[in-house]
């Protein structure tokens, strides 16, 4: 029962590259987006707004098919990427990467906006008083005291996007060792006749996972919280 | 020193100030409500006037005719709230220390530990800001302001939100920071004792107006 066979593992570390991958990278943007949303006032602020938590409500397989139509081989942006700088990502692990990023985006924005708007705006005034131009003011004073909710968007968008499925599966199919995270290979064993045990086996490892990065998120949120209310 | 003359509407309330001081302290006084947070918000550049020009040692930082408006972060000013607003986030070494860095000053140990001699906050340093009384509070809050070299200190009601005795501990502070530091202050307060202890120079603001103007004898 507990023997993972290589084939596991490759999904499992697959999975594990994917998800980490999309949420390092998904973060300085989602922390920008957040920023803009919460402090800024701009013409088409509700539209975008509304566009980061479209894939929230589209279902997965939509949002799938889309990026497929933008970023398959002979999608606008797809061909023009991989014509000009050979990023490609359709069918790629890299292809992975964006659909679980896009999924897991409004996720990983919601908690850092709402953090950042409730940084007391009192605090960036006196910063400005002492000479901190307003990138600085972010960097030393907003980002800091926002940090809580950085990284419980971040472990928010790291859960999605291990368990992310439709979306993944449809832009990049679901080839062992290149695009098949735990959730495409649990859906392809649960098809064939005998694979109830392998399939159960990585229910329980995703589980494991999913359990582990909460407890890792509340012990850090719970450590910055301390840290950042002057005890 | 100071060249104040501006207009503001703000929404039911309008201000209209103007006065020009060359006093090391210059006391805004006036009941709450007289428009005097308005006006040192103005000074500071966190607010823009809607008419006219503020200059500080002589440069012009607001001119709305010119389009003129330096913001809060090159005005060279020194500010301390009510409410002190230490950045929880670090310790008081590191608050004293903010305003050096964004101002890219060099470290200047001799000054720091003057400040912190005069303001007794030597044995404060390690702390954080959550770990202090309202009245060290205000004192790290009057050396972070004072380290960052300012060119004019403005200080809003600083004593306001403490009670009596605290008052008394402080004031001492001020009173010698007036004599010793050598920093031009605006001194916010609706406490005409406060005032005859600090100011050099009043400006007494009545819903909105400056209705008088002169040395301390303008409170009697």
């Amino acid at each position: 029962m507990f023997d993972i066979t290589p084939t596991e593992w490759t999904a499992i570390l697959l999975s594990l590259k994917v998800a980490t991958v999309a949420t390092l990278v998904a973060t300085p943007l989602g922390i920008a987006l957040a920023y803009l949303l919460a402090r800024r006032d701009f013409w088409g602020k509700s539209l975008l707004d509304a566009l980061v938590h479209l894939p929230l409500v589209l279902p997965p397989v939509v949002t799938g098919y889309l990026l497929l139509l933008a970023f398959g081989r002979r999608g606008p942006i797809g061909e023009f990427l991989a014509d000009n700088f050979g990023i490609v990502f359709a069918f790629r692990w890299t292809g992975a990467v964006l659909s679980c990023g896009v999924m897991s985006f409004p996720l990983l924005v919601r908690p850092i906006r709402l953090s950042i708007e409730a940084v007391d705006r009192r605090l960036e005034q006196a910063a400005e008083t002492l000479g901190a131009a307003p990138w600085r003011v972010f960097f030393t004073v907003t980002l800091p005291l926002a940090l809580p909710g950085v990284l419980a968007g971040m472990v928010l968008g790291f859960a999605k996007a291990i368990g992310e499925f439709g979306a993944t599966i449809t832009f990049v199919s679901n080839i062992p060792g290149e695009t098949q995270t735990i959730s495409s290979a649990i859906y392809s064993l649960i098809q064939t006749p005998d694979g109830d045990t392998a399939a159960l086996r990585l229910v329980i490892v995703s589980a494991v996972i999913a359990v582990a990065a909460l407890i890792g998120a509340e012990i850090f949120a719970r450590r910055a919280t301390q840290r950042l209310h002057g005890n | 020193m100071l060249r104040v003359d501006v207009v503001k509407t703000l929404g039911e309330f309008s201000l209209e100030a103007s006065f020009e001081s060359e006093g090391r302290v210059t006391g805004l006084f006036g009941a709450s409500g007289a428009g005097k947070t308005s006006l040192v918000n103005m000074i500071a550049g966190l607010t823009k006037p809607d008419r006219g020009t503020i200059a500080i040692d002589g440069e012009i930082v607001d001119d709305t005719a010119k389009g003129v408006h330096v913001p809060t972060w090159r005005r060279r000013i020194g500010y301390v709230f009510q409410d002190a607003r230490l950045f929880p986030h670090l310790d008081v070494k590191q608050n004293l220390d903010y305003g050096r860095r964004m101002n890219g000053l060099t470290d200047d140990a001799e000054q720091k530990k003057r400040v912190t001699d005069l303001l007794d906050i030597g044995h404060l340093l390690d702390r954080r800001p959550g770990k202090l009384s309202g009245g060290e509070r205000q004192r790290v809050a009057l050396g972070r302001a004072l380290l960052a070299k300012p060119r004019l200190l403005l200080l809003d009601e600083p004593l306001g939100a403490l009670d009596e005795g605290r008052r008394a501990e402080i004031l001492p502070y001020l009173v010698r920071l007036r004599d010793e530091a050598r920093i031009p202050m605006v001194y916010v307060s609706h406490d005409a004792a406060e005032m005859r202890q600090l100011a050099t120079q009043i400006v007494m603001l009545q819903r909105g107006r400056v209705s008088s103007f002169g040395g301390v004898k303008v409170l009697s």
